[in-house]
């Protein structure tokens, strides 16, 4: 297999305050992003990775039991340094409602609701406004000078930036308002409606369930302005010049699809993809035509040199197709770089197996010393 | 994983074997449709290939299912259609779910029962959310019998988890590739699932290993002799790396396959990894058919078919698809 380097990373990291891997679920986007976070530190910068996996992956690829929800630093042979987390969606909510509340028996009464407990875990998107929010902690109070998140699988890769914005409109939810309605003094009429209607929802799903929501709600009063204000400052974070946006994709074709999508989606936003990493390339042995090798080995079959020939049409062709495919997707993100990463011999468990993905983004002669 | 792409392969193989088959999308685009060659489908149930030709197939059908539709749909059922729109498009959906978690997942798994119920298929295959999610979606009938103690979605909730606890209506099928993450992700969502859930483990799916290849030991220029053909140049080298890659990576995924084995005491089946991108009905058949040979391979093994997890002895745990009418779940990883 010849190493193939079709770019080099290393102006992004120097551009950059902040990386966000992008992409769907499966395809090395947590590997990747601790990839990029240790060259950070082998660069001399201060790299911090955030993780979201849920599988902990990243803490199998740094070889880490137990990361937390605070960076802990891994030491190593650099230059630099290089921290990791892994995202906990409830306590990042729990310090963003310490922050916020008004006082510590405001904070507490939210703490210990039902309906806010459920929030971190039930609510779509709460997950990813958590990653920013702690992205955003990350680059304002801890100083680093690089931060790479990977962020959750989803299908729309603007539901990072959408989630901040939904989770307040949930907060400041129309039903939010119409419960607190008799303290607001608002008509009688507009509040008998939104009794009925209350009354099918408790019918369907019990009344302490609908009781634990107004008791929430009741709780938050007063801090939605707060939340809002935030959120708009990490949305403003994102759009910054000084974040960057890589897209981590595998050449298969419904990831490629899934890619292509972000990508689009992205553009319409106005979000440039500085990058496009596409993990799990098969290796090209050659560049015979497929079809003329799958025919000869359809002449030899039974032989030995058969075998051979339709084992190497096996991978010309999906070499073939693969980069087919990717060649859509380049051009959508043009003229950003286009880096493959090959199938590798064995999972990346160690900073060893880091360090092989990234001679495959990096050039080391330009590495900043 | 190929999660879709196995759920395609279990219903065609379950057609195959005469039985009328439903696929049940639940995350939306997917590909499941091209992986028949048709269009997309969504709430309305789709015939993505019919039964009846040669071997008096089954049909294999496909529906999508959100949980708007689902609460809609039981909302009308239930005599409330009036407050149905507006519980949806005011977004009091979100707040009703966040109140009691795992709601949406209940309205799905809720119509896949009924749909269970009304016998219009011999097998429905529910291609669920990827592992991480898998959890939490089968685990939604037991937190919500918790949190929500009476009423209709308690009902609702009894019933979708009888459904899942009798390994004679369900199993879970759950599928991995031959590789070490996937690998460690699977074994630790089947004990997951069967401690926290008690469902019921069908065959796992190893999917994506390279089929065998004869004379990939063989040096290019003796076999090109024995053969009596010549090489091009420079594909002497090709063909060499090219059958160094395979074997290599054939020997890791055996690594895998009997790690998989020590870990988890379950059987497996094993589908070939289809050297191309683009999937079809043809691919889907091929599939197919390796899940029959891997089914009627497992009925000849006695013994395998009742082994199941440490504090299971769930009986049924190694049966085939085609067993009975049984919703399946695909859990990914």
């Amino acid at each position: 297999m010849r190493p193939r380097r079709d770019g080099d990373l290393h102006p992004l990291l120097a551009d950059h305050d902040i990386v966000v891997c992008t992409g769907s679920g499966g395809v090395g986007k947590t590997t990747t992003a601790a990839v990029l976070a240790l060259e950070g530190a082998r660069s001399g910068q201060r790299a911090v990775v955030v993780t979201i996996d849920p599988a902990k992956r990243l803490a199998d690829a740094l070889g880490l039991e137990g990361l937390t929800n605070t960076p802990s630093k891994i030491e190593g042979d650099w230059p630099g340094e290089l921290w990791a987390l892994m995202l906990d969606t409830k306590s990042t909510f729990d310090a963003l409602v310490a922050k916020d509340a008004a006082d510590e028996e405001q904070a507490q009464r939210i703490l210990d609701n039902r309906f806010y407990r459920n929030i971190s875990g039930a609510l779509s998107g709460t997950q990813e406004y958590m990653a920013m929010e702690k992205l955003y902690e990350l680059h304002e109070e801890w100083d680093f000078d690089l931060v790479v998140v990977d962020t959750p699988p989803t299908r729309n890769a603007l539901d990072f930036l959408e989630a901040p914005r939904r989770l307040t409109r949930f907060l400041d939810h129309r039903l939010y308002r119409i419960l607190m309605a008799p303290s607001r003094g608002i008509v009688r009429a507009v509040n008998v409606a939104a009794q009925a209607f209350l009354r099918t929802v408790s019918k369907v799903v019990g009344a302490e369930v609908v009781e634990d929501a107004i008791t929430f709600f009741q709780a938050f009063d007063g801090m939605e302005q707060g939340f809002k204000d935030r959120a708009e400052r990490v949305l403003e974070l994102l759009s910054h010049d000084e974040t960057a946006f890589v897209l981590v994709a595998a050449p298969r074709r419904d990831v490629i699809e899934e890619a292509t999508f972000f990508a689009e989606k992205l553009h319409e936003a106005d979000i440039p993809v500085r990058a496009l990493i596409v993990n799990r390339v098969h290796p090209r042995f050659g560049d015979a035509n497929p079809d003329a090798v799958r025919e000869r080995a359809r002449t030899l079959a039974g032989t030995d040199l058969g075998g051979l020939y339709a084992n190497l049409a096996d991978f010309l062709t999906i070499a073939h197709t693969e980069e087919e495919h990717l060649e859509g997707l380049a051009a959508k993100v043009a003229p950003s770089p286009v880096l493959r990463v090959p199938f590798l011999a064995s999972d990346v468990h160690d900073v060893g197996g880091l360090e092989e993905v990234g001679s495959f983004l990096f050039d080391p002669a330009t590495r900043p010393r | 994983m190929g999660k879709t792409t196995v759920s395609a392969a279990l219903s065609r193989a379950a057609a195959l074997a005469g039985l009328t088959t439903l696929i049940v999308e639940v995350e939306g685009k997917s590909g499941l449709a091209g992986l028949f060659g048709q269009p997309a489908f969504d709430y309305e149930e789709v015939t993505l290939s019919p039964g009846g030709g040669r071997q008096g197939a089954g049909d294999v059908r496909a529906r999508t299912l959100t949980p708007d539709d689902a609460l809609l749909e039981y909302l009308e059922d239930h005599g409330m259609s009036r407050i149905s729109r507006r519980l949806v498009t005011s977004g009091a959906l979100d707040v009703v779910a966040t109140a009691a978690p795992g709601i949406k997942d209940i309205l799905i798994l809720g119509k896949v029962k009924q749909l269970e119920g009304s016998a219009a298929h011999d097998l429905i295959v529910l291609d669920a959310p990827a592992a991480g999610h898998a959890i939490s979606f089968l685990r939604s009938p037991r937190g919500l019998i918790d949190a929500v103690r009476v009423g209709p979605i308690n009902a609702q909730a009894r019933d979708v988890l009888d459904l899942l606890t009798d390994p004679s209506r369900c199993q879970v099928v759950l599928v991995t590739l031959p590789e070490e993450t996937p690998v460690n992700e699977l074994v630790e969502t089947a004990y997951s699932l069967e401690d926290e859930v008690g469902v019921s483990l069908g065959p796992v799916v190893v999917n994506g290993l390279y089929p065998e290849v004869a004379g990939l030991d063989a040096d290019p220029e003796e076999a090109a002799r024995r053969a009596g053909a010549s090489l091009h140049p420079g594909e002497a080298e090709a063909l060499h790396e090219a059958a160094a890659f395979r074997r290599h990576r054939m020997e890791l995924q055996a690594e895998q396959v009997a790690r998989l084995a020590e870990l988890l005491p379950l059987p497996q089946l094993h589908l070939p990894y289809v050297f191309d991108t683009d999937l079809g009905p043809d691919h889907t058949d091929l599939l197919a058919r390796a899940v029959l040979d891997g089914v009627a391979e497992l009925h000849q093994v006695p013994g395998v078919g009742a082994v199941a997890g440490p504090d299971d002895g769930a009986p049924g745990a190694g049966s085939t698809p085609d067993d009975g009418r049984a919703p399946t779940g695909g859990a990914e990883r």
